[in-house]
Parts: structure tokens; sequence; C-alpha cells
């Protein structure tokens, strides 16, 4: 049978704690450098000449069919090769994570930017709106309220995504379960109250994203 | 460059094959517990409503890996043996499960209210409805999604790597780690795992269409 001992857990709980806020750090910075790579990748996709339009449809069909694990291997053992060794192991993720996270966006950005009347775009244009002033004032903000619902999940798939740093020994809530793991044993505790720590921060974030939608919801 | 390739060629080809079978026992079991699940949504009682939600909404707040390392870890703590390959298949059927479930779930609500009101007037027993009524409309709308989940399955394959599972990552790793040519064979590893998933998602795309205009 076995014998609960939530002691050990307990008196780690700041290597949980930390990890998660380190987790809910990297994925929101993940997100805003992701989504730089991706609006740019959405606009080459959609106003681009044919090459910019290849190359940002290579990109993301690449990056969203092979695993997350592979990117950071890339990144944290492949990079340094090339003479990229400015990257920690922390930075390395976040770099993963970044490029992981743009392929996703680039098709959240992409339906957004689609979605953007051709009404709203026309009458900018006949007030004397640069192509530039177009996209910054029309487009792009048109496009974050259509697209919030789709960017609000993808934070929480890599809220999520960032488990798997703790392969490259990135101290996040992952890590932290498996170093409380091999130093106390107590495995079962361990992993319940991680396991409850990623439901509660994700129901957390989801409950924060919906009173956010209704704020900035689309009127039709 | 050609050598090390073909000198490595047999191991990366197993870890390959255990990537490929990893994936389908978690497609294969992941989908009868999906369908299953789908169904107790639909059309249970309040209790296993409850139930079947509670693991749904759970298990898609915890992150994959987490579920392979409490079971790779947590069931021999408890006195049961399993195997990493177990282990990993197991954790990520169940993940894949709850996204299915959702799948069927939302694919069967989406059929119109009228189909069942015709079927019930025709006479129709539960099971023939499910069976002539229901399942062919409702396949054409799961399929799309469900080819996602499979490209998303077999991404997360990679991650019973970390449980020691030789899948085709570790393979990879292994193969870096004796040659030290890490970025020719990620780039290989990316490759593999790009046509597969690629293929899919194509054939995915085609099943769409030539459904849609049936």
């Amino acid at each position: 049978m076995y014998q609960f001992n939530w002691r050990p857990v307990f008196d780690n709980f700041d290597l949980l704690l930390k990890g998660l806020v380190l987790g809910i750090g990297i994925a929101l910075l993940s997100l805003a450098i992701g989504s730089i790579i991706g609006l740019a990748a959405a606009f080459c996709r959609v106003h681009g000449t044919r090459p910019l339009k290849f190359l940002a449809a290579a990109y993301v069909e690449l990056v969203r069919n092979i695993p997350l694990l592979l990117i950071i291997y890339f990144v944290y053992f492949g990079l340094p090769l090339l003479g990229l060794s400015l990257f920690d192991n922390t930075w390395s993720f976040v770099l993963a994570l970044s490029v992981y996270a743009g392929a996703y966006l680039a098709e959240v950005f992409r339906a957004g930017i689609e979605a953007v009347g051709k009404g709203q775009i026309e009458a900018a244009r006949a007030i004397g709106l640069t192509r530039l002033q177009v996209a910054r004032h029309v487009t792009i903000p048109l496009m974050f309220r259509v697209a919030l619902p789709s960017l609000g999940n993808t934070f929480i798939s890599l809220f999520k995504d960032t488990s798997v740093a703790s392969a490259i020994a990135v101290p996040e809530l992952t890590y932290g379960a498996i170093r409380i793991n091999v130093n106390t044993w107590r495995v079962i505790e361990v992993y319940l109250v991680v396991g409850l720590m990623y439901l509660a921060a994700c129901y957390a974030i989801a409950a924060l994203l919906r009173q956010a939608e209704r704020r900035y919801r689309v009127m039709h | 460059m050609i050598e090390l390739i073909l000198s490595s060629a047999p191991l990366i080809a197993r870890g390959l094959l255990i990537t490929l079978l990893v994936s389908a026992c978690v497609l294969l079991l992941g989908s009868v517990i999906g369908v299953g699940g789908g169904l107790g949504l639909l059309y249970g009682g309040r209790p296993l409503r409850l139930v079947v939600r509670f693991y749904v909404d759970t298990l898609r707040g915890i992150p994959q890996l987490v579920l392979i390392f409490a079971i790779f870890y947590g069931f021999p703590a408890i006195g049961l043996q399993v195997s990493a390959m177990i282990a990993g298949i197991l954790a990520l059927s169940l993940f894949c499960g709850a996204h299915v479930a959702e799948i069927v779930r939302g694919a069967v609500a989406s059929i119109p209210r009228g189909q069942t009101d015709a079927a019930l007037g025709l006479g129709l027993s539960f099971r023939q409805r499910l069976r002539h009524v229901i399942f062919p409309q409702a396949v054409v709308r799961i399929l799309p999604a469900w080819v996602n989940t499979a490209v998303e399955i077999i991404k997360s394959s990679s991650l019973v790597s970390l449980v020691s599972v030789v899948d085709l990552t570790m393979a990879v790793q292994q193969v870096v780690g004796r040659t030290r040519e890490a970025l020719l064979f990620y780039a290989v590893a990316a490759a593999l795992y790009f046509l597969l998933n690629f293929t899919l998602s194509m054939a995915g795309r085609r099943l769409e269409r030539r459904f849609s205009h049936a």
C-alpha cells in the first residue's frame, strides 16, 4: 500500500511556484515574439510577392509538422555548432517556442487578415491613407479583435508546451516535479500537485481570456 | 556524409518504426476512448456525462509530458509495473481520447435535430439511428479534426523519448551523440517527421474534399 507523505512536496513548494511563474513568463514572451514572426509571415502570405508567399508557407508548414522537442534540440544543441552560442537553456527554449508559436500564429493572423472586409480597406484608401497606414490603423486592429479567441487558445497551448523545456533542464514547473521526485521519491504526491497547478493555471488563464474577449468582441 | 547517413540508417529506421507504432497504438486506443467518451457526453445519463466531462476537461488542461511522467513514475509506485513504451502509449491515449471525445461531441451536436426526429419518426431504434443516420454524417465532420489530432499525436509521440523509449527522436539523439553531426541528423529527423505529417494532412484534405462533394 502506498503511504502518502505530502511534507516533502510542500517543503519544496517554492520550486514549483517559481517554475509555474517561469512557465507563464516564457509562454507570454514566446507569444509576443511569435506574434511578431506570425504577423510578418501572415502579411507575406496574403499580400507578399510570389517568393515571399512561398517562403512564408514553407516556414508555416515545416514548423507545424515537426515536433517541438526536435526544434528545441536543434536550437539548443545545433545552433552552437553554427557558431551561435549566445543562448543558455532558458533562452534557447524561448527562441524555439517563439519559432514554433510563430507558425501557428501566422495561420491565426492570416484568417484574421482575410476576415477584414474589403470595404474597410477601400474606405481607408479613399480617405488617403498609405498602405502602411491602412495596415497599422485598420487591418491590424480589426484583425486582432477577430484573432483574439484563437490567440488565447494559442497562449494556453504554449503554456502547456513549456513543460517540454524540462528536457533541457529549464527550471519550470515540470522540471521542479522531476527534481522533487528524484530527491524525495514522493512521485504520486508531486504529480498530483503539479497536475493540479497546471490545471488551475489553464483555467485561470481561460477565465481571464473570456473576460477580455467579451470586452473586445467584434460588433456585427 | 552519405556514408554517415547509411551507417546510421538502421537505427533511425528502427526509431521511425517505433514512432509509427506508438502513434498508431495511441490513435487507435484514443479513438476508441474518444468515441465512447463522445457518445457518453451526448447520450449518457447525468452521472456519466459529469464523469466524462471531468475526464475531458482535466486531461486537456495538463501537459502531455506531465501525464507521461506521472504514469511512467507513478504506476510502479503503486505496484503496477509498466514499460516506458506502454506508459507513453497509455498517457498519450488518455490525452488523445479527451480530444477525440470533444471532436465527436461537437460533430454529432452539429447535425441538425431534424435528422434525429426524422429517424425517430421512421421508427428506427437508438442503434439504427446511430448507425444509419448519425454516424455517416458525423464522420464527415469528424475527419478533418481527427487528422489534425493525428498529426499532433505523431508530434507528441516524440515525448516518449524523454522516458527513454528509442523512437525517432531518441534514435537521432543517439546517432548525434555518436557522430557529433547534430545539424545533419536533426535535419534527417525533421524531414522524416515532416514527410509523415504532411502526407497525412494532405490525405486528410483530400478525403475532406471528396466527402464534401458527396
